[in-house]
């Protein structure tokens, strides 16, 4: 996920791939909601929350980097940094600027599959945000300029600067995506994009893009927090019920993609210490066995009473970290796996251990424990972020979330009994499926000049 | 559509005016959860602020052993002790905390600023007793072995080898280290630094356990699905025979001299970016000027509309975003003004971070720039109660800092009482251009030729640590 801003991105980041199971709530958990299509094909989700003054604002486009064309990388969040810029009746600035004067805080997202915006303000604000809202689904066209192109692909480029090329192994995601999939499939390139693809955007491409897919039946509106349906209802038709309905969208659906071979490369970065990097194609977003290599994945590599924690860090002290997690979106999924080497070991000595731990539990399965474990740390999450109705991941992002993947809003408690279904033997046999035996990307990062510290092709020594 | 036509759903509100933003109705009043408070016979202080709306519970013991009680030969032992509550306590080993917490769904965290540690448990209602447990194990009874203090020290060691990949972290442990300089614990690293780490021993950290983490000087926090005397009972039976200790009052270090104006580079070879610090010391936290610095701050680098963001993001594009901030501590923390810039930028950017940084002492803000900061600070606020963990960090400050429980109360009207002339003055007392110090961290080769040529400064090299080279 790319962001318009930093300040939330920590945030952000604690909530993308998120999912959650439960064992511990005795209650089910609720999201009452509304959802109603106006007209020109806007869908729209209400949700009553009196208990804080504060109301949130959150639209999904169904558009995303998954959407670009080879050549045009990382139009989908440049494009979302100019939805900021201003549009027919609110001129360059005053987005920020109003919003910031009634008490708001606004950001912005952009992943593979969709793009969001919330507002968060207090719940006078509700008429303010959906004008602004509405203006730019309505009116941002005759507003584009070269300038603000030019100056918002200034600010995306210092973005791709500082949160990847001038970070330690920021470029291994881009690296593993593109030996992952093939050139044509869209997930074969980083949201953030590339320099050179970023420079050759241009107005016509914004206007395009804005034409095709910046359209009210191309959206969701889910609106959260003190407010009455009804009057979230009224206010909600009164400012988007005139915006035009766009041409249908479609939208690219490449062929499933398998990997027939291991895959090695290295990396030389500017590191101390190397970090090898396993990638793995999986299953899409709530598809069969998604929660069961999310609890994998915890099992493996969350927290310090995790499998590979336990063994690399803990006990042989040869590794600093470790880090696993399924990610799946609407196309595809992937899981990842990356560990850390300490000074004095190369990642071949990591891997080892790594496929290990892997074939134990691809042989064996995780404890019972191990996966009540797991599945109480999910629903703890998940119970946490019912606290809020804003930001990314409150619960208005969650009610356009659901809608967007799986049809229905109010997919809380089924979503959580997804993980609560898992079994030892379910997370025994994904291990063995998805992993184990299965083809993977391995991408080891070194220090500049060490690449003999890179894991080898082949069974570890 | 015929004007009638129109004319009608106007007047039903149906058809949207977008010619002009919509006035809005009053704010809603701000409604501040109430705070209720509790001493243990041990002096042990709890305070407790109910919220039932979703049943988890987030729960915070806040101590008096922050790093501004490092031991000067000692740079990172107030963290590592608060690292090592974890790694083994009761009859719990290390792997067993780490199991059980995540088994309770529970999230433990144990840190230290320069001012307090913190022992931070979020937990699921029905597991808060059995977290509780855990709270009070690592709390009172950390058995500190040498096997995991060995461990912890060696992960450590691998840590601030790789910090120094992170130009972002190599210009937080170095721009104050140059502004207050080795003498002044806030110019320490809170992490320490290669050398000070293997002086990290079982001893000093069970003397400085043993000194600082009392239950007379420490404060307990509650926030959530919980009552004042459900808490009361639970808390008492574990921490009840916490034994007492006498804890000196942190001696306020006296702050370094000023200096005048400066340029340190620090040299990343083939840096994308620049990573730039500019700023001195500040007030601490205790300043009467404390609302008008808020006030300032926001205007200046503390919003996404702030001057500093606004010229350096908006306006040129050298950034992903820029700002500023007032630590604010027990001691005058640093003010500094912040960005990541595009290395080709770098000497562009510091003109505009002065221009900026002048035109706020020396203009007086317009109205309508005044006026929409204290806003986003006052109706802003409301929001920072919404979650569990969020009114903790709130109500935490009032602890951390003695202020009274009752504070928010009357914080909307002490900002809304601040004026332009307010702003003007703090801006001056407190921002200082001759004197700052401007940190740089990016490739050398490509931009010390137009810092030079700026002259607004020496240029100084210095280290990764921010330390002389010799």
């Amino acid at each position: 996920m790319t962001t318009r801003t930093l300040s939330r991105l920590a945030l952000a980041l604690a909530c993308a791939g998120a999912s959650f199971p439960a064992r511990l709530v005795a209650q089910t958990l609720r999201v009452p909601y509304e959802m109603f299509t106006l007209p020109n094909g806007l869908q729209v989700i209400l949700h009553e929350d009196h208990s804080v003054p504060v109301v949130s604002v959150n639209i999904w486009y169904h558009v995303g980097s998954g959407d670009e064309r080879v050549g045009r990388t990382g139009f989908a969040h440049l494009f979302e940094h100019i939805m900021f810029m201003g549009s027919q009746h609110v001129p360059t600035g005053e987005f920020d600027r109003l919003l910031e004067a009634a008490g708001g805080d606004n950001n912005g997202s952009t992943t593979e599959d969709r793009t969001n915006y919330f507002e968060d303000a207090p719940a006078n604000a509700l008429p303010l945000m959906l004008w602004l809202d509405s203006d730019r689904m309505g009116f941002l066209v005759p507003e584009i300029t070269a300038e603000k192109v030019d100056l918002q692909r200034g600010v995306v480029q210092n973005e791709r600067r500082q949160s990847y090329e001038n970070r330690p192994y920021g470029l291994a995601e881009e690296n593993i995506l593109k030996r992952l999939y093939p050139p044509s499939h869209p997930y074969s390139w980083p949201v953030i994009g590339s320099m050179a693809d970023l420079q050759a955007a241009t107005l016509e491409d914004v206007r395009d893009f804005f034409r095709t897919y910046y359209t009210p039946n191309n959206a969701s509106l889910a609106i959260a927090g003190d407010v009455t349906p009804r009057q979230a209802r009224e206010l909600a038709e009164r400012y988007f019920g005139d915006i035009p309905r766009g041409p249908t969208v479609t939208r690219p659906t490449p062929p499933p993609v398998l990997l027939t071979a291991d895959v090695y490369a290295t990396l030389e970065d500017r590191v101390q210490t190397p970090r090898v990097y396993n990638a793995w194609h999986t299953q899409k977003a709530f598809a069969p066995d998604d929660a069961g290599l999310d609890v994998l994945a915890n099992v493996l590599a969350g927290g310090r009473s995790s499998r590979l924690y336990r063994r690399l860090v803990y006990e042989l002290q040869i590794a600093s970290d470790v880090v696993a997690f399924q990610d799946g979106s609407r196309l595809d999924g992937k899981f990842e796996l990356w560990v850390t080497a300490r000074p004095g070991h190369t990642l071949g000595e990591l891997q080892r251990v790594v496929d290990e731990e892997v074939g134990k539990l691809a042989d064996a399965g995780p404890t019972v424990r191990e996966v009540q474990r797991a599945q109480n740390t999910f629903e703890a999450q998940f119970l946490s972020r019912m606290e809020r109705v804003g930001s990314f991941g409150g619960k208005a992002d969650q009610l356009s979330f659901y809608a967007y993947f799986v049809g229905t809003p109010d997919y809380f408690q089924r979503d959580l009994d997804r993980y609560l279904k898992v079994t030892p033997a379910d997370v025994q046999r994904i291990a063995r499926a998805y992993l184990a035996d299965a083809h993977r990307v391995v991408l080891s990062v070194v220090p500049q000049g060490k690449p003999e510290l890179a894991v080898q092709p082949g069974v570890q020594p | 559509m015929t004007g009638v036509v129109l004319a009608l759903l106007l007047v039903q509100g149906v058809g949207a005016d977008r010619t002009k933003p919509p006035t809005l109705p009053p704010p809603p009043a701000l409604k501040l959860p109430a705070v209720r408070t509790a001493t243990l016979p041990n002096g042990l202080q709890l305070s407790v602020v109910e919220s039932h709306k979703v049943p988890v519970v987030d729960v915070s013991l806040v101590l008096d052993g922050g790093a501004a009680r490092d031991p000067a030969d000692l740079p990172g032992l107030a963290t590592f002790t608060a690292l090592m509550l974890q790694q083994g306590a009761g009859r719990r080993s290390a792997l067993d905390i780490a199991d059980e917490t995540a088994f309770l769904g529970a999230q433990l965290s144990s840190s230290a600023g320069f001012d307090v540690a913190t022992v931070a448990l979020h937990v699921p209602t029905r597991r808060l007793a059995a977290a509780l447990d855990l709270l009070a194990d690592v709390v009172l009874r950390p058995s500190f072995p040498d096997s995991e203090i060995t461990r912890q020290r060696e992960l450590r060691r691998t840590q601030l080898l790789q910090q120094r990949d992170e130009p972002v972290l190599v210009a937080n442990v170095a721009f104050p280290a140059i502004v207050y300089g080795a003498a002044h614990p806030y110019g320490r690293p809170l992490a320490g630094n290669d050398s000070s780490v293997t002086g990290l021993s079982r001893a000093r950290v069970t003397a400085f356990y043993g000194t600082y983490y009392r239950p007379n000087a420490a404060r307990l926090l509650v926030v959530g699905d919980v009552t004042l005397e459900e808490a009361r009972r639970l808390v008492s039976a574990r921490f009840g025979g916490w034994a007492r200790g006498d804890v000196a009052a942190a001696s306020a270090a006296a702050a370094p001299a000023p200096t005048p104006r400066a340029i340190y580079l620090i040299d990343k070879p083939g840096a994308a970016q620049s990573v730039v610090r500019i700023g001195h010391v500040g007030p601490a936290r205790d300043t009467p000027d404390y609302f008008a610095l808020q006030v300032l701050n926001t205007i200046l680098g503390g919003a996404f509309t702030s001057r500093l963001n606004q010229n350096l993001r908006e306006t040129h594009g050298y950034t992903y975003g820029a700002g500023s901030a007032f630590s604010l501590r027990r001691a005058g923390g640093p003010f500094v003004a912040q960005a990541s810039v595009v290395t080709a930028k770098t000497d562009s950017s510091l003109i505009e971070f002065l221009k900026e940084l002048r035109r706020i002492r020396d203009e007086a803000v317009p109205a309508a720039e005044l006026d929409k900061a204290k806003q986003y600070i006052t109706l802003g606020l409301p929001g920072d109660f919404e979650t569990t963990a969020g009114a903790a960090s709130r109500f935490r400050d009032l602890l951390i800092y003695g202020l009274p429980l009752d504070y928010y109360a009357g914080y909307i009207d002490r900002i809304n009482a601040v004026t332009a002339a307010d702003v003007q003055r703090v801006a001056r007392r407190y921002i200082d251009p001759d004197r700052f110090d401007i940190v740089i961290v990016g490739d050398r080769s490509q931009i010390e030729a137009g810092l030079r040529a700026l002259n607004e400064g020496p240029i100084v090299y210095r280290d990764l640590w921010g330390q002389e080279i010799p």
